[in-house]
Formats: structure tokens, sequence, C-alpha cells
């Protein structure tokens, strides 16, 4: 039961992160892909917790909290980037 | 694993690829760039928070020991999504709305985006000069 | 001597807390190191805190966290039934300036947090004073019931909690 729910949300998130692509790519402007790739991020981190659970390993939790952490960051520093034109000054 | 984990843990899998899945559609869905924001921070939040519980349940019930690190995920992604939301909504009504189209906040005040002076406004007034006329800060002394 | 060892006793237990959530475990040399984070961390970065305000009501706290947890919810289910079946012709987002009654720049940001979690709203920025905050709104057909939500649900609350 629990394999035939696992395959139903990795397919969810997959199909999840092709509709994103999509967005990502159609744009039509810097607003949406910023969005969107933050979005992506959400996606691949709700992926990779479920491949912890297919391969019954713990391993990617802290790959998940890391790819959190760099997805914040770089959704904020892309916005800062067109709000102020530079990121570090 | 025990008949209650099984089904907690199914339930919160495909309530979860649900929630996202329908996160990431309505990004593509909907209209208009500040419709579009609303999606993904809501469902999106929801359906990773539904994954890590998931987790968490068969982890407890595989292995009979309760991981919390899959909490922290959660609570990081809940307290970095209005951040990430805040941010592109700034960058959408710097670069593309319009001030008269919002209301006013109280008269003789506006939106700090537009009117404010300094650091709260966030945006920078002053166009970045390119790299090869920027003078360097003195560190000789 | 208190004020000293622990200058935000809020911040010890919210490090020591995180730490052993982060290496999931109740070993002792675990624990040490905890309490060895909340002691120090604080006292470190102390000087980079001036004027912090404290809540000064903890009791209201888990009210408040249970409130907006609830309301996460039913804003999921919301917003992916209006994504799933309102076609986009009968949409109505509004702009909603709310008015705000709270000063302290802690009760703003979380309460724009809050904002940003809940029902079809996202805050979008703040007046030049801090004294009302941009909304957007999903699906509005009557901007004034969101601010009247916003205002009754969260803001007292906090303003309970905080002032």
């Amino acid at each position: 039961m629990i394999a035939a729910a696992l395959t139903f949300a990795i397919a969810c998130f997959s199909l999840g992160l092709v509709l994103t692509l999509w967005r990502l790519i159609k744009g039509p402007r810097h607003s949406d892909r910023i969005l969107a790739l933050d979005t992506m991020v959400i996606n691949a981190i709700a992926l990779l917790i479920l491949l912890g659970i297919w391969l019954g390993t713990s391993i990617f939790f802290e790959v998940s909290l890391l790819f959190a952490l760099v997805g914040f960051v770089s959704t904020v520093s892309y916005c800062r980037f067109l709000l102020r034109g530079d990121i570090i000054e | 694993m025990p008949f209650w984990a099984e089904i907690t843990v199914t339930g919160f899998l495909v309530i979860s690829g649900v929630f996202g899945l329908v996160g990431s559609y309505g990004l593509l869905r909907l209209p208009d760039p500040m419709t579009r924001i609303h999606a993904p921070t809501k469902a999106t939040t929801l359906g990773v928070g539904g994954v890590l519980i998931a987790s968490m349940v068969y982890g407890f019930g595989a292995t009979g020991e309760l991981s919390t690190r899959e909490l922290l995920i959660t609570l990081f992604l809940f307290l970095t999504s209005p951040i990430s939301a805040l941010f592109i909504a700034k960058v959408h009504l710097h670069l593309r709305q319009k001030r008269e189209s919002l209301p006013e906040p109280e008269p003789d005040t506006g939106w700090a985006s537009y009117t404010a002076q300094g650091p709260s406004r966030g945006v920078r007034d002053i166009p970045p000069q390119p790299p090869s006329e920027r003078v360097l800060p003195d560190r000789s002394r | 001597m208190r004020a000293r060892l622990f200058p935000h006793p809020l911040l010890s237990l919210v490090l020591a807390v995180v730490w052993l959530l982060l290496v999931s475990s109740l070993s002792p040399n675990s624990i040490l190191f905890a309490v060895l984070l909340g002691v120090f961390v604080p006292m470190f970065t102390q000087p980079y805190w001036p004027g912090m305000t404290r809540p000064t009501r903890l009791s209201a706290v888990p009210g408040y966290v249970l409130i907006v947890l609830y309301d996460i919810v039913i804003a999921n289910i919301q917003v992916a039934l209006i994504v799933l079946f309102k076609p986009s012709s009968k949409l109505q987002p509004a702009w909603v300036s709310v008015p705000l009654e709270i000063r302290t720049p802690e009760a703003i940001t979380i309460l724009a947090g809050t904002i940003t979690l809940t029902p079809g709203t996202v805050s979008c920025d703040l007046a030049e004073d801090g004294h009302a905050i941009l909304v957007h709104c999903l699906h509005a057909p009557d901007p004034d019931s969101v601010r009247e939500d916003i205002k009754n649900r969260y803001e007292r609350r906090l303003k309970e909690i905080f002032e």
C-alpha cells in the first residue's frame, strides 16, 4: 500500500517539476521565473525526501536541508539583484 | 510495520502529492504575476509538510525511533516561504506595478517601495556604475 | 547574574531545542552541547540585538500557533479549489491596504508572515511609516471582510502577545 502511495506522490511531484519548468521557460517576466525556480526547489526537496523513504536511508535529510538553505538564499539574492542591481554592497 | 502507521503514511503521501501538484499547476495556470505568487507559497508548503510528516511516521514505524530532523525542515520552509514571497512581490512592484493602481495607505504617506528614503525602501535609487568606472575604496589608510 | 548568563532566555531555549531536533537524540553529550549553545551564542551576539522587544505574554503563543496552523490547512484547501475549479475570468484579485495598530517590528514581521501563509492573501509591502500593510488577495469579492478578518483574527492576538 505504501509503495503505491509512494509511486503516486513521486509521480505528482515529478509532474509538478515539469509544470514549473514550463513556467520557467515561458516567463514572461523576471518575477515569474524567480517564482518558478523557488517552486522547483520546493518540489525537488519533496522528491529527495520521497527518495529517502523509497531507498530506506536517512542520508537525504541533510541533502534536503542544504537544498532548502541554498534555494532560499538563491531566491533572495536573485530578487536583491533585481531590486538593487547588486548583491553584496 | 503497524497497520495504523501504514494508513497514516499512505494518507499523508497521497494528500501531499495532490497539493504539491495543484501548487505547481496553479503556477502554470493562473493569469497574472501577482495571483501566481499565491499558488506555490501555499499549496506547496502543505505538500512538502505532508511528505515530511509521512517520512517521520514511516521512520518511526520501520525502526521504532522517532527522527525529528524532518520537523526542522518543515519549520525552515514555513519560516522562509513568506520571505521569498515578499521578495518576489517586491520585485514585481518595483519592475512592473504602477503606483497609481494600488490603494493608498493613509494620507501623506506612501508604500515603502515607492516613496521611502534610505534603506527601508530596499531599492537602489542610483543605477549601479559599470565595473570599469567603479572607484575602489581606498584601503591604504 | 541571571540577566548576564541568559540575556535572551527565549533565544537560548530555541537554540537548544533546534540543536536537539537536528541531532535527533537525547544522549548526554548532545544535551550538554545544546546547553552550551544556548548559553554562549546569546551571550556573544548580545551586542548585535540592541533594543529588542520581548513578548510579554508567552501564554498566548500556543493558541496563536494552533490557529495559524489550522488556517494554513484551510488556506491550502481553499486555494487548491480556486486553482482547480475557478475559471480565470471569474477570479477577482484585489489589493487591500490594512491599517496597523501594532508598532513593534517583530510583531509586524510575524503578522506579515502569517498573512502570506493563510487564506488567499500575500503581504507585499509596508507603508513608509510602518502604519499600514499592503496585501494582495487571490480571490476577494469583498475586500473589507479580508481587512476585518486580518485585524480581528491575527492582529488582536499579536497585540496581546507583544504589547
